[in-house]
């Protein structure tokens, strides 16, 4: 009796364990490489000002872009549960410059008053989700009439062990080549055609190191730090920027064919309440051609509900000039470098705005593969003058 | 010079302050860390601003943006 007792629980046990669910702590991992997201990003942007350096520091810089890019993500795991990610990014900017106008003034509407660049970009990164680390590399190419660039990257980053804290490190290189199209009055006699083939072309190549510490501080707070360091090499001017020296004779912009820049960057984002987040960044930026700058900003997500928000935001920015930099006839046949580009000159911007969130749980316009809209306008100052208006509409797609 | 390094100063205090007030937080507790508006870079719909920001100011990085390359700004 007590075996038979001992067989029918025993029976039963094995019968619970067959049909019972397996308790293995792996979760169900999509091994095909699957769509995750994309975004569709649009801005119209036009500027106006007075300090144009393709007319040596004078003159019009009115200019609109118009820029649309593309961003698809997929994503899959392999044998060992690693998480690989693939984006594609193009981005295609037309622009129309009335200062790029002035390169040849003979002609009534010059090549160059109009331009279109195009920039498709592909990253992959493999993460592992157990030990927290992630590596990703990464190509890039830009095209533009007189602007030709191949990038690459590689970068790495570590989870501590608790998970609140990221280490990571990138470095990119890139390779460009600039065409060298000077204004018609400085060009030489072989290149008056304004055939694309007549022009020659110089190197400019940059290499970007960037170390970065993110920290969640507590259940609102988070704080990131990051510090770069860019070296450029090559011609770091533009050749068709004019500089007028006191002796009103014409140059063409020269520039030191070296350049380090150091930028160190702070960002922090606080969730207060349940409404409201403020999203905080700071940048100190110096360089040695004598610019120092630091640039602050903050933005203030409101949610009226869960799925809609306003982001009003406000960045202050200021630099010093560039050691190189001096205006109008300023400059004299002793100097050893000389440019009349305002955006080298010491001056502080502002720039304002405000935007909106709409994320849905049943997707824009009942639409579940449109997952957010966001459309965002901004106006920016300088103290030069300058000022320009930016409207940015971004859809995510799910 | 001085302003460097009371600059380097304020980034170092904050930091110690904010690291030293640093509380472990579960997976479970990261409901606001995981608003997308919590996100510590910067937003999509900011691509185009860095893009002319970078055009129109002598410095650029420290912010997911280029700082070389790609462009025929410096």
């Amino acid at each position: 009796m007590k075996k038979l007792l001992l067989s029918v629980i025993g029976m039963y046990i094995g019968i619970l364990a067959a049909f019972s669910q397996t308790t293995t702590d792996s979760v169900y991992k999509n091994r095909k490489l699957s769509f995750e997201e994309a975004n569709l990003v649009s801005s119209f942007y036009g500027q106006n000002g007075n300090n144009s350096a393709v007319t040596g520091g004078i003159g019009t810089e009115k200019l609109t872009d118009i820029s649309n890019s593309i961003d698809v993500k997929f994503s899959g795991y392999d044998k060992r549960y690693r998480k690989h990610s693939f984006t594609g990014d193009v981005g295609i900017d037309h622009y129309t410059s009335a200062s790029s106008d002035k390169i040849d003034p003979k002609t009534i509407s010059s090549a160059s008053h109009a331009d279109t660049r195009i920039y498709p970009s592909i990253n992959w990164t493999m993460e592992n989700e157990k030990k927290g680390s992630t590596i990703g590399v990464g190509v890039s190419y830009s095209t533009e009439f007189d602007y030709q660039s191949f990038g690459a990257n590689i970068s790495f980053a570590q989870k501590t062990k608790n998970k609140n804290g990221e280490f990571s490190a990138k470095i990119s290189a890139y390779l460009d080549q600039v065409t060298l199209i000077y204004p018609i009055e400085l060009r030489p006699a072989n290149q008056q055609g304004g055939d694309h083939n007549d022009y020659a072309t110089a190197p400019r190549n940059s290499i970007n190191g960037e170390l970065g510490y993110s920290q969640i501080i507590n259940k609102n707070l988070q704080i990131s730090f990051s510090g770069e360091m860019v070296y450029q090499q090559g011609y770091l001017a533009l050749p068709f920027h004019r500089v007028y020296f006191n002796d009103n004779s014409v140059h063409i912009e020269k520039l030191p064919s070296t350049r380090i820049k150091v930028p160190l960057a702070f960002r922090a984002n606080y969730f207060a309440g349940d409404k409201l987040i403020f999203r905080t960044w700071y940048r100190n930026y110096h360089d040695d051609w004598g610019i120092k700058s630091n640039a602050v900003q903050l933005e203030t997500v409101y949610k009226i509900t869960p799925f809609f928000s306003v982001t009003p935001f406000y960045r202050f920015y200021q630099q010093s000039a560039a050691n190189q930099f001096a205006a109008l006839q300023q400059h004299t046949s002793a100097d050893e470098f000389y440019t009349s580009n305002y955006d080298l000159s010491k001056f502080n911007s502002n720039f304002f705005g405000a935007g909106f969130r709409i994320a849905p749980p049943n997707g824009i316009f009942k639409n579940k593969h449109i997952n957010a809209l966001e459309l965002r306008y901004g106006h920016y100052q300088k103290t030069t003058g300058m000022n320009a208006n930016i409207v940015t509409l971004h859809l995510k797609f799910k | 010079m001085k302003q460097k390094h009371f600059l380097m100063c304020c980034f170092a205090v904050t930091g110690m302050v904010l690291l030293n007030s640093c509380t472990t937080v579960k997976e479970y507790q990261k409901n606001k860390l995981n608003d997308s508006e919590m996100n510590l870079s910067s937003r999509k719909a900011e691509k185009t601003e860095l893009n002319f920001l970078t055009y129109r100011e002598g410095s650029s990085g420290g912010n997911g943006g280029k700082t070389g390359g790609g462009c025929g700004c410096n």
